[in-house]
């Protein structure tokens, strides 16, 4: 996994509400056995018409948010489906940032899994950004995850909270199931034990 | 005496092989369910890394969102969805996991061959990668869904890394009305709460409404909990779910039984247990439900008329509420029964079992569905599902009524196979999303019980169960 240590770039508005996975990436796009090639068809539904010709007021259409590296959005981001094509979609665009006044559980869950900074921002401050955002390419965000914070274009810093073992995870790319694998011992005492309780369950 | 515990502290702490000093766990998951959709990247990365499925005996495998509902005997046409179920089927093979074929008759939609094949148990953690796993929670298991890492992740250590939810619960007081279900009790309970009401919150459904619904109907309540935003639901182990799972062909035996019957028990909320949150609705104010918009808390009586948003002064609600009427083709003021629907769908994880389809059958006995009606289908929720559907005749009422009676499979709640809508098509749905595209892209769905879908297709349009009662 990709570290995410401080991110500068032009971010994306998209104030919308309770943006859902199914919006992110439709259902036929996850068909594939594989986690890359999915940024083409990120918000497919939206993005394109029905013949597959662009939607030219669509945000990530416009030229100067093609390269967007952060995305600022509604309440509830991520909403519905599990499927983690949400966030392999988003990071093969090449977002690596989404800040919203709340995420839904499993996407934010995911987002941590790939690299992915879900920022959680109160909505004053989501408004404020969403609107720097708008004026487009001169207006470049910094999410800076060592020190918890986003700097805006006026110089205007907003801190946000993490939890720190999962910020710390991202700042060192580090892979989950390895760390896990070093509890193995303790894994097997708990099933030794379980075996007693639960037999049945084994 | 410790101090009262709920069932979700009780499953929770029996499950926890480490805690870090912020809180952080590993969890141990004893249930684990995989489709084709979700996992494999999962196995792909076991590959990678050269590791190893930790339990094999744990994880059970079934294709279900990208099959075709009609004749498979010359197996999957649409090539891409051919291999992803080839995929699984192999990865099972080379991981040693146990898999359902296509033409094996437990075959259907995963949450409902857990709970059919005994492999859903209370007191359990089950994990699939799929956010409706809340259903499970209907046996008093911790249950919910999983990304495809988390699905990696499992297979390798058989253990989740996760933060500690808070309780809620939801009490439903008194007795169902007439006409009343399962499905619109959980559409009123997220009208109420919202579509993230419960976000971070694990919801244990409650009172006398609650313990009086069978099992199956008490799946529909968990199926949609994260339609509330809520990691889990759960409803607390009964005499009725032990008769449930005994005698199922994974359930425990022999001695086992007493023993995990014993232990199952112990497992319901303690008196004077605390919870973070509590909501209690009446069931004398439940009337059957159905969505207008796009998200499942865009929901109403039936014998309402479709919002105004020029009376809202919220301005994210407003444009919320346009967005919604502008892809759903609604004018504010409308009556929900006066919408003309095109289609109809009674299937998915949420309402395709067995008492879903008698209630259907029930309805449309002798009658023939409405002319306008375009395609209305019945996906039964498991190959087990459809047969005791047609040892009963159901599928001869079903047919009889203008219905196709397809093979099982998830279907047009999400569309990936070929069951869809087309654009500008609406549809009354037993499924469980109402999101732009879900159903097909451009397709307006309006989500219901399958009692009131059943009526609509009668009626050609959003009808009202009680009419017919």
């Amino acid at each position: 996994m990709e570290k995410f240590v401080k991110l500068t770039g032009v971010a994306a508005p998209l104030p919308i509400k309770n943006v859902d996975t199914d919006m992110i990436i439709p259902k036929q796009f996850l068909k594939t056995i594989k986690r890359t090639g999915l940024g083409k068809h990120l918000f497919d539904e939206m993005r394109y018409t029905m013949r597959g010709e662009e939607v030219h007021d669509f945000v990530l259409n416009q030229p100067e948010y093609r390269n967007s590296c952060i995305l600022i959005s509604g309440e509830n981001f991520g909403c519905g489906s599990s499927r983690e094509h949400a966030p392999w979609a988003l990071l093969d665009f090449g977002i690596r940032c989404v800040i919203a006044p709340s995420f839904a559980d499993i996407f934010y869950n995911n987002c941590f899994k790939n690299g992915i900074l879900p920022v959680v921002l109160p909505k004053k401050d989501v408004e404020r950004l969403m609107h720097f955002a708008e004026i487009g390419k001169n207006s470049l965000l910094t999410v800076d995850l060592e020190q918890q914070n986003v700097t805006a274009p006026d110089g205007i810093v907003c801190n946000f909270d993490i939890d720190q073992f999962r910020k710390h995870c991202l700042i060192n790319g580090l892979d989950d199931i390895a760390m896990t694998l070093e509890k193995a011992d303790k894994i097997e005492v708990f099933e030794k034990k379980e075996k007693q309780i639960t037999p049945w369950l084994f | 005496m410790g101090k009262p515990r709920t069932l979700f502290d009780k499953i929770w702490e029996s499950h926890l092989v480490d805690e870090q000093e912020n809180g952080t766990c590993l969890l141990y998951i004893d249930r684990h369910l995989i489709h084709e959709v979700t996992s494999p990247q999962a196995f792909e990365g076991l590959r990678m890394s050269g590791r190893k499925v930790r339990r094999p005996e744990a994880t059970l495998a079934v294709a279900d969102h990208n099959v075709p509902t009609t004749d498979r005997k010359n197996g999957i046409a649409d090539e891409t969805s051919r291999i992803q179920v080839q995929t699984l089927e192999d990865n099972c093979k080379e991981f040693g996991v146990k898999y359902f074929a296509l033409d094996d008759i437990r075959q259907g939609i995963v949450h409902i061959v857990g709970p059919e094949q005994g492999f859903t148990q209370p007191g359990m953690t089950i994990v699939c990668g799929d956010s409706h796993t809340s259903t499970h929670g209907a046996f008093g298991a911790l249950a919910f869904g999983i990304g495809t890492s988390e699905v990696e992740h499992v297979l390798a250590t058989q253990t989740l890394i996760q933060k500690r939810a808070k309780n809620m619960r939801i009490n439903i007081e008194g007795d169902l009305l007439p006409g009343i279900t399962a499905k619109d009790l959980i559409l009123a309970i997220i009208g109420k709460i919202g579509t993230a009401g419960a976000t971070g919150y694990v919801i244990e459904y409650a009172g006398k409404a609650v313990v009086d619904l069978s099992v199956e109907a008490r799946m529909t309540v968990c199926n949609m909990s994260i339609e509330a935003g809520a990691r889990a639901g759960l409803i607390a182990p009964d005499e009725k779910t032990f008769a449930y799972i005994k005698g199922r062909p994974m359930a425990p035996g022999g001695d086992d039984w007493e023993k995990a019957v014993a232990y199952w028990k112990t497992l319901p909320s303690d008196a004077g247990a605390k919870y973070d949150v509590e909501v209690t609705l009446h069931t004398k104010d439940i009337k059957p439900q159905v969505t207008w918009g796009t998200s499942p808390q865009d929901v109403l009586p039936i014998d309402a008329t479709i919002p105004d948003p020029s009376l809202i002064s919220d301005d994210d609600t407003r444009k919320s509420l346009e967005r919604s009427l502008e892809y759903m083709g609604l004018k504010p003021g409308t009556k929900l029964q006066d919408i003309a629907i095109d289609k109809v769908f009674i299937g998915s994880c949420t309402n395709g079992r067995i008492e879903d389809l008698r209630e259907v059958a029930k309805l449309v006995n002798g009658k023939k569905i409405a002319g306008n009606i375009k395609l209305a289908m019945i996906v039964p929720g498991s190959g087990l599902v459809k047969e005791q559907a047609e040892e009963e005749g159901l599928d001869k009422i079903f047919t009889a009524a203008g219905f196709e009676w397809r093979e099982p499979g998830c279907s047009m709640c999400l569309a990936m196979n070929a069951d869809r809508l087309e654009d500008g098509e609406r549809c009354a749905s037993t499924s469980n999303r109402n999101f732009e595209g879900r159903q097909g892209r451009g397709g307006r769905t309006h989500l219901m019980s399958p009692a009131m879908a059943a009526a609509s297709a009668i009626k050609g349009k959003i009808a009202d169960i009680r009419e017919f009662m």
